[in-house]
C-alpha cells in the first residue's frame, strides 16, 4: 500500500468546508470582472454590482463543482499522456517565475535572462525526476509586456515535457494558447490533448480580480487546464492558524471553480495553491517552513475530498545558496508534498522565497524528489515469498548479493541516486576531489548540459518563429535575444 | 558463426547467467573452438563491459556479482580443457583471501574477492573465521602472489599482524594486503602490510600495484 498521510480527521475536513461555505454565503467573494458576475447571477448567486461582492449558496457551489473532472492528462510534445492530474499520483516540476538566477561561481543573485532560463529548461528536460517543465524565470532583458509568451516560446523550443505555465495578463493567455496550438495541431486538438496547465491566482483574501476571472473563463472555454493558485498568507493575508488559512484557501478555490465551471462545465481544473505562513520576525513568506507544507497537505486533502486534482508549491528553500538549510527545507517539504499525494508539486530549483532559480539546485533537488517519490510509492511485496525463497542455498552465508532475486529486484526496491549523492567510501570521495554536494551538483550540471540535445520540430518551429517575430515587433523589440539552436 | 557464439558468451556474462555461460563453453568445445579463444574473445569482453559500466555508475553490485558468478561457471568448464591442451588462461596474479580467525564478517571480503576475480585475478576465497596458518598454507599450496586479509573488529584485526609474522617464519613471499572497517593506512604500515584499501574498487588498484601492473 501507499503511505496514507493525512493531517486532518474527517470531521475537520467537514468543518473546513462548512466554514468555507459559510464565508461564501455570508461574507461573499469579491468578483471584479462584470462578465464573471453575470455568469454567477445567471446561476442564481446574490450579486451586488456596486460592491462587486457575490454571495454563493452551498447548493449552487456544489452543483457547479460537480462537473469538475476528477482526472485529466497533460501530453508531451510527442503526443503521449505523460502527466496525470488525479488520484494520488505524485509529480514534480521546477518552480515558476523567479526573477533572479544564482550565479554558480560568484553565488550572486543576478537578474535572470534568456541563457539562464534556457539552462534551467535543459536541465529540467534532461532529469527524469521532473515530470513537467515550467516557465521558471522572467527574462529581464525583454520588455515586460512580452515576458509571458517569451518564456513559453523558450520552453517550446528546448523541451518536450508537459508545461506548467501562466500569464500575468488576460490578453497574453490567448497568445500563449495559440502558441501551444501550433504544437498540438490547432486549438481543438489542444483541448483534446492539452500540452500545458495555466496557473490562475485569486487575490487574498477572497478576491477574484478582473484578470483572474478572465483567465478562468478563457481557459475553461479553450479547454486548456487551469490550476488555481490560492495563496493565503497565514497571519497577514489570511487567518494565522493553519486551519483558518485552509478555510480561506477552500473558499477562494471554490469560488474560482464555480466561475470556471459556469463558463464551461467539465473543463479541466486543478485545486492548487502557494500558501505560506508569515514570518513574524522578518515579515517574509517562508516556503520552506514546515507549517507552510502542513497548510498544503491540509488543503490538498480538502481538494481530494471534493474530487479535484491537486497541486502545490513545495520543494523550494528560503535560503540564498544551496546549503544545509536549502537541502533541509527543499527535501523535507518535497517529502511532505509527496506523502500528501499531491499531483503536481512546483518549486524545485528555487531559493529566496521563489525569487531565485539555480539549475545546480534543480540537480540537487532531483535527488530529494527521487527519495520523496520512492517514499510515496510505499512498500509492496516484490516477490512471491517475502524472504523464504531468497534463503535457498544461503546456508548462513551473507551471499544475497549473488542471488538472482537481488539482481532482478534491487533497482525496483531502491531509488538509485545520481553522483550528486555521496555514498562512496572516504577514499573514493577523497580521490574524486573531496567535493561537497554543491560542487558535485555543479559538475553534474555541466555533464547534463553537455549531453543535452535540443528536440527539433521543424514544422511548428517555423510557424513559432514567425509568430514571435511579429509579437516581438508589436512589443517594441525588433530583434529577439540570440539563441544557440 | 564464431562471432555469434562470442556475442552469446559476452551476453551470458552481462546477463549474469551461469547456466548459459557453461552451456556455451560446452558448445564451443563441441565445435572444436580453442578454449583460450573462447575465453578471451567471448567471456572476457563481457567481464570488461560490466566492469566499465560499473565504474561509470551505470551498473551496480548485484549485476557485477552475478557477472562474476557467470564468469566463474564458464572458467570451471574451461579449466579442464586448458589442462588437456597444456595451456593456461592469463591471470594478473593469484590471491588468497579470507576474513581472519574469530571474525565472521563476510560481505566486504566477498566484494573484494569478486572485484579481484572480475578484474582477472585468480582468487582463492577461504571464507570467514580463517586461522592464521590456513592463510599461510594455502598461499604456499597455490604459490600465491597476494594474501588479502579482512577484519571487521578491532579485537580481530590484531591477528592480521600474526599472519604477516607467520609468513615470514614460513618463508612464504606473498605480499599482504589488509582491509576492513577499523583498518587504516597507519595500521597497515605499523604491521608491515604491503597494501591497504578502504573499499573494493581501491583493493583492485592496490592488488595491481603489488603485482607491478599499475
Amino acid at each position: 500500500m501507499k503511505p496514507d498521510f493525512k493531517l486532518l480527521a474527517p470531521d475537520l475536513v467537514n468543518r473546513i468546508l462548512d466554514e468555507a461555505f459559510h464565508l461564501l454565503r455570508e461574507t461573499g467573494v469579491k468578483v471584479q470582472l462584470p462578465a464573471a458576475r453575470q455568469l454567477l447571477a445567471e446561476a442564481g448567486a446574490d450579486v451586488n454590482e456596486t460592491t462587486e461582492v457575490v454571495k454563493l449558496s452551498e447548493a449552487l457551489i456544489r452543483r457547479a463543482v460537480s462537473s469538475v473532472p476528477r482526472e485529466f492528462f497533460l501530453y508531451n510534445r510527442q503526443g503521449q499522456p505523460s502527466v496525470r492530474y488525479g488520484g494520488d499520483t505524485v509529480q514534480f516540476d521546477p518552480g515558476s517565475s523567479g526573477v533572479h538566477y544564482l550565479d554558480p561561481d560568484t553565488l550572486e543573485h543576478i537578474p535572470s535572462e534568456t541563457p539562464h532560463l534556457v539552462r534551467v529548461l535543459q536541465v529540467a528536460e534532461s532529469l527524469p525526476a521532473y515530470d513537467a517543465v515550467s516557465t521558471s524565470v522572467v527574462c529581464n532583458e525583454v520588455p515586460k509586456s512580452m515576458g509571458d509568451w517569451y518564456r513559453l516560446y523558450l520552453v517550446l523550443l528546448y523541451t518536450t515535457k508537459p508545461i506548467v505555465t501562466g500569464a500575468f495578463s488576460a490578453q497574453t493567455t490567448g497568445v500563449m494558447i495559440d502558441m501551444l496550438a501550433l504544437y498540438a495541431g490547432g486549438r481543438a486538438s489542444l483541448a483534446q490533448k492539452p500540452l500545458a496547465v495555466f496557473d490562475v491566482c485569486p487575490t487574498p483574501p477572497l478576491i477574484w480580480s478582473k484578470f483572474g476571472c478572465q483567465n478562468l473563463i478563457d481557459l475553461a472555454r479553450a479547454g486548456v487546464p487551469a490550476e488555481m493558485i490560492s495563496m493565503p498568507l497565514a497571519g497577514a493575508g489570511a487567518p494565522v492558524t493553519i486551519l483558518g488559512s485552509v478555510v480561506q484557501h477552500a473558499a477562494e478555490s471554490l469560488a474560482g471553480a464555480v466561475i470556471h465551471q459556469l463558463a464551461q462545465p467539465g473543463a479541466p481544473l486543478v485545486w492548487g495553491g502557494a500558501p505560506a505562513i508569515f514570518d513574524m520576525r522578518q515579515g517574509t513568506t517562508p516556503m520552506g517552513a514546515v507549517e507552510t507544507a502542513m497548510i498544503d497537505a491540509c488543503y490538498a486533502q480538502v481538494g481530494k475530498t471534493l474530487g479535484f486534482p491537486t497541486h502545490t508549491y513545495l520543494g523550494a528553500t528560503d535560503g540564498k545558496i544551496a546549503d544545509y538549510q536549502a537541502g533541509l527545507e527543499s527535501g523535507v517539504s518535497a517529502m511532505i508534498g509527496a506523502l500528501a499525494g499531491i499531483n503536481m508539486i512546483s518549486g524545485a530549483g528555487m531559493l529566496d522565497f521563489l525569487a531565485c532559480i539555480s539549475p545546480e539546485k534543480l540537480v540537487l533537488d532531483a535527488e530529494a524528489i527521487g527519495m520523496a517519490k520512492r517514499m510515496a510509492r510505499g512498500v509492496q511485496a516484490l516477490s512471491d515469498t517475502l524472504a523464504i525463497e531468497m534463503f535457498a542455498g544461503i546456508e548462513f552465508k551473507a551471499d544475497f548479493l549473488k542471488k538472482k532475486e537481488t539482481r532482478a529486484l534491487f533497482s525496483k526496491e531502491q531509488y538509485l541516486p545520481s553522483r550528486v549523492i555521496d555514498r562512496a567510501s572516504i577514499r573514493a570521495w577523497q580521490d574524486a576531489g573531496a567535493l561537497d554536494a554543491w560542487q558535485r551538483a555543479k559538475a553534474e550540471t555541466q555533464n547534463i548540459l553537455a549531453a543535452y540535445r535540443r528536440p527539433v520540430q521543424p514544422e511548428p518551429e517555423k510557424e513559432l518563429f514567425e509568430m514571435v517575430s511579429r509579437l516581438a515587433r508589436e512589443a517594441g523589440m525588433e530583434k529577439l535575444p540570440p539563441l544557440e539552436l | 558463426m564464431s562471432q555469434d557464439l562470442f556475442d552469446a558468451m559476452r551476453q551470458s556474462i552481462i546477463d549474469g547467467d551461469p547456466e548459459q555461460a557453461a552451456a556455451l563453453v560446452q558448445q564451443a568445445i563441441a565445435q572444436g573452438l580453442d578454449p583460450l579463444v573462447a575465453l578471451n574473445q567471448g567471456f572476457v569482453p563481457g567481464v570488461n563491459y560490466v566492469g566499465e559500466q560499473f565504474a561509470q555508475g551505470e551498473m551496480f553490485l548485484p549485476e557485477l556479482v552475478v557477472a562474476g558468478e557467470a564468469m566463474k561457471a564458464a572458467v570451471a568448464v574451461l579449466e579442464p580443457e586448458f589442462a588437456k591442451r597444456g595451456t593456461e588462461r592469463q591471470i594478473l596474479g593469484k590471491v588468497v583471501i579470507g576474513t581472519i580467525e574469530g571474525d565472521i564478517h563476510e560481505i566486504g571480503k566477498t566484494l573484494v574477492a569478486t572485484m579481484l576475480s572480475a578484474s582477472g585475478f585468480q582468487v582463492y576465497d577461504l571464507g570467514v573465521d580463517v586461522p592464521v596458518m590456513t592463510f599461510v598454507e594455502k598461499a604456499r599450496e597455490v604459490n600465491a602472489d597476494i594474501i588479502a586479509i579482512s577484519a571487521l573488529l578491532t579485537t580481530t584485526m590484531v591477528r592480521q599482524k600474526d599472519v604477516i609474522e607467520a609468513l615470514q617464519d614460513s618463508n612464504v613471499s606473498a605480499k599482504v594486503m589488509v582491509g576492513g572497517a577499523p583498518v587504516t593506512q597507519g595500521w597497515a604500515q605499523e604491521i608491515g602490510a604491503h597494501g591497504y584499501s578502504e573499499d573494493a574498487v581501491g583493493a583492485v588498484a592496490v592488488a595491481k600495484r603489488l603485482m607491478g601492473l599499475a
